[in-house]
């Protein structure tokens, strides 16, 4: 008779990562602090009812209230054109991280088909990773600037400027950022291919599309899950370097970037204005490079649990 | 080796062909073509003209062949004719700009020593001060210098060129006035007092993009370093009695210098991309402020050609940093 009470109770993956990714300190800080903005952009309109793209329509009284210091009427100061910064930077916070999500979305999916069909189906492996190869050899912020500039005005008469501008943008960051994941993912996908599993799999008669969504995809997610919290960052950072070149978002449609190249045209009579969104754009991309760099520790099992 | 050099050379050809013609199609089936932006009330007979003039009403494909054989054929004559004082070129059409109408690479010829001095000589501010920090963490690995370095790093590419530039310019020439927040490309170094002045000028978007290269480059020079310190080699060297100055600088050093070869020749072209937005922000005359320029402008040859040099670049270090890691690598011999 076995002693089943000598047996410890079976641990989930989950939970050992999560165990692992509490000791990196770096990563849990980023974590809270990531929370936290997300919060302040999600619920904090719903606290702070200002209207962002309010403009006085008495322009003797917007007048009086332009350019106005911090108060408790206007915690974060107004604008040139008497507009709530801290309404307009919860608005900005909405667009600059939707950007970040959806453009890490689109090019983490295409990362990992293409990475997925290179590394399972032997044939495909040359075209897609010459087409790899190939992607990473253009010059992709001056492409990015002229995708922007040549499909902006047919876009936004097409769906309306806000629409037309975040699909635009969305799509053409995550066209241009697939090929780290690809790359990475067809790797770990050709080291699986060895497996046993994979091979018992096979040998009794498992389809190729049950055996990549069953036995594949499940195994690569730890890399999957990294490459996209890096992707985040990067994604939020060329949104608002399109914005600040001024080929972004459309002027009256807050993002950060847009703030802050709004900004920098009172850099000297006012540079708080500057200081507000460049200093969440940082903190953003600060806590998720963290959160990235704890879950890669968390998610190496030669690291977990030692 | 040879081979291996000569089969990477022939393997960029059609990779540039096919990037020049992506680049090319790109931009011309947008629909936001300079075709319609002359006004409406230009009479249609004008217009064609206007168009024909631009050599804009011929197909696409008869273009994109003479755009390349202006490329690569009339452009090398004429700067072969610049150099010897032959004329090759004469009466050659080359590619021209629609907003100035002069040649485009002559204008990106003026352009070129700006953007060279500042980007430049912040690269290797950057991997000057990279190195040493990547050396010393990893040599002192988890130590408070360490810690230190990987905080800076983190910052030094989470936070954003163009935010970094921007607190450069509030805090040294809005608050202390010690630099000229805009870059003058007219300056002349001629004696000393221009050459302190250039060096102010320099010293915020260079030390902005030092920081950027410097952040990056230090972490790969602090892996290459943990590499190679773990190594049989090392345990060998240390117990014959050799001192550890030694050990670590003439032999793990030289080792962990060969990976980072590919690391600076690959950042080379991306920091010429990068310096598109800290030319913006300080207002450089440079190649990123001509395509800005271009790109607004509907500037179609201009456009072209200098995204495609950004692309020229990229592929040619990518050679560069491939044989040169097969020639200092005795390991890894392509053939």
């Amino acid at each position: 008779m076995t002693d089943t009470s000598a047996i410890e109770k079976p641990r989930s993956q989950w939970a050992d990562v999560w165990a692992q990714f509490k000791t990196h300190k770096g990563a849990l800080a980023g974590l809270t602090v990531f929370v936290l903005l997300i919060l302040f952009v999600t619920v904090g309109p719903f606290i702070w009812t200002k209207d962002p793209t309010y403009i006085n329509p008495n322009a003797a009284e917007m007048i009086r209230t332009r350019n106005k210091p911090p108060s408790w009427q206007f915690p974060l100061g107004t604008d040139q054109l008497g507009r709530d910064m801290l309404a307009r930077m919860m608005k900005g916070g909405q667009v600059s991280i939707a950007v970040g999500l959806v453009a890490m979305a689109i090019s983490i999916l295409l990362g990992t088909l293409v990475g997925v069909m290179a590394g399972y189906f032997r044939r495909l492996d040359g075209p897609l990773m010459r087409l790899t190869d190939l992607f990473l050899a253009l010059p992709l912020l001056p492409l990015l600037l002229v995708m922007v500039m040549l499909f902006r005005d047919p876009l936004a008469r097409a769906m309306g400027p806000e629409g037309g501008t975040f699909l635009l943008i969305v799509f053409a960051i995550g066209v241009t950022s697939w090929m780290q994941a690809a790359r990475v993912v067809r790797g770990e996908v050709l080291a699986l291919k060895e497996r046993e599993f994979v091979l018992a799999a096979r040998s009794i008669g498992t389809p190729s599309r049950r055996m990549i969504l069953r036995h594949i995809l499940p195994n690569v997610v730890s890399p999957i899950m990294v490459a996209a919290t890096l992707g985040i960052a990067s994604a939020i950072i060329t949104e608002s370097a399109l914005s600040f070149l001024g080929l972004g978002f459309p002027p009256d449609f807050p993002t950060w970037g847009r703030l802050l190249f709004d900004g920098v045209d009172y850099i000297q009579q006012y540079p708080e204005r500057v200081m507000w969104p460049g200093i969440a754009i940082s903190l953003t991309v600060l806590s998720v490079n963290y959160i990235g760099d704890g879950l890669r520790d968390a998610l190496d099992p030669r690291i977990r649990g030692r | 080796m040879l081979t291996f050099t000569i089969r990477r050379l022939l393997l960029a050809i059609p990779t540039l062909l096919f990037i020049s013609l992506v680049i090319f199609l790109l931009v011309d089936f947008a629909p936001g073509s300079p075709m319609s932006q002359i006004p409406l009330t230009v009479p249609p007979e004008v217009r064609a003209k206007i168009i024909e003039a631009m050599g804009a009403n011929e197909p696409i494909f008869v273009r994109y062949l003479l755009w390349l054989k202006q490329f690569f054929w009339v452009e090398p004559l004429v700067m072969i004719d610049g150099i010897f004082g032959t004329t090759y070129a004469e009466g050659m059409q080359r590619i021209v700009s629609w907003q100035s109408r002069s040649p485009v690479m002559d204008i990106i010829w003026q352009r070129i020593p700006q953007t060279m001095t500042v980007v430049g000589s912040a690269y290797i501010i950057g991997v000057l001060i990279a190195l040493p920090i990547g050396i010393y963490s990893a040599y002192r690995q988890y130590s408070w210098f360490d810690q230190f370095g990987t905080l800076f790093a983190m910052i030094g590419f989470s936070v954003p060129t163009f935010f970094t530039g921007v607190v450069l310019i509030l805090v040294f020439s809005v608050n202390l006035g010690w630099f000229p927040s805009i870059y003058d490309t007219t300056l002349k170094v001629t004696d000393w007092e221009t050459f302190l002045k250039q060096v102010r000028q320099m010293a915020m978007p260079v030390a902005v993009l030092a920081l950027y290269n410097a952040a990056q480059i230090s972490r790969y020079m602090r892996s290459s370093m943990l590499d190679n310190l773990g190594q049989d080699y090392v345990r060998t060297a240390r117990a014959k009695g050799m001192p550890e100055r030694t050990v670590v600088l003439k032999h793990v050093l030289r080792n962990s210098l060969i990976p980072m070869v590919t690391v600076i020749a690959l950042g080379i072209p991306t920091i010429f991309g990068g310096a598109i937005i800290t030319e913006q922000v300080f207002k450089v005359n440079g190649l990123g402020a001509l395509l800005i320029n271009a790109i607004q402008g509907s500037d179609l040859p201009m456009v072209q050609t200098l995204t495609f040099i950004f692309a020229v670049l990229i592929v040619m270090f990518n050679l560069i940093a491939d044989v040169l890691y097969g020639m200092l690598d005795p390991r890894i011999r392509y053939d």
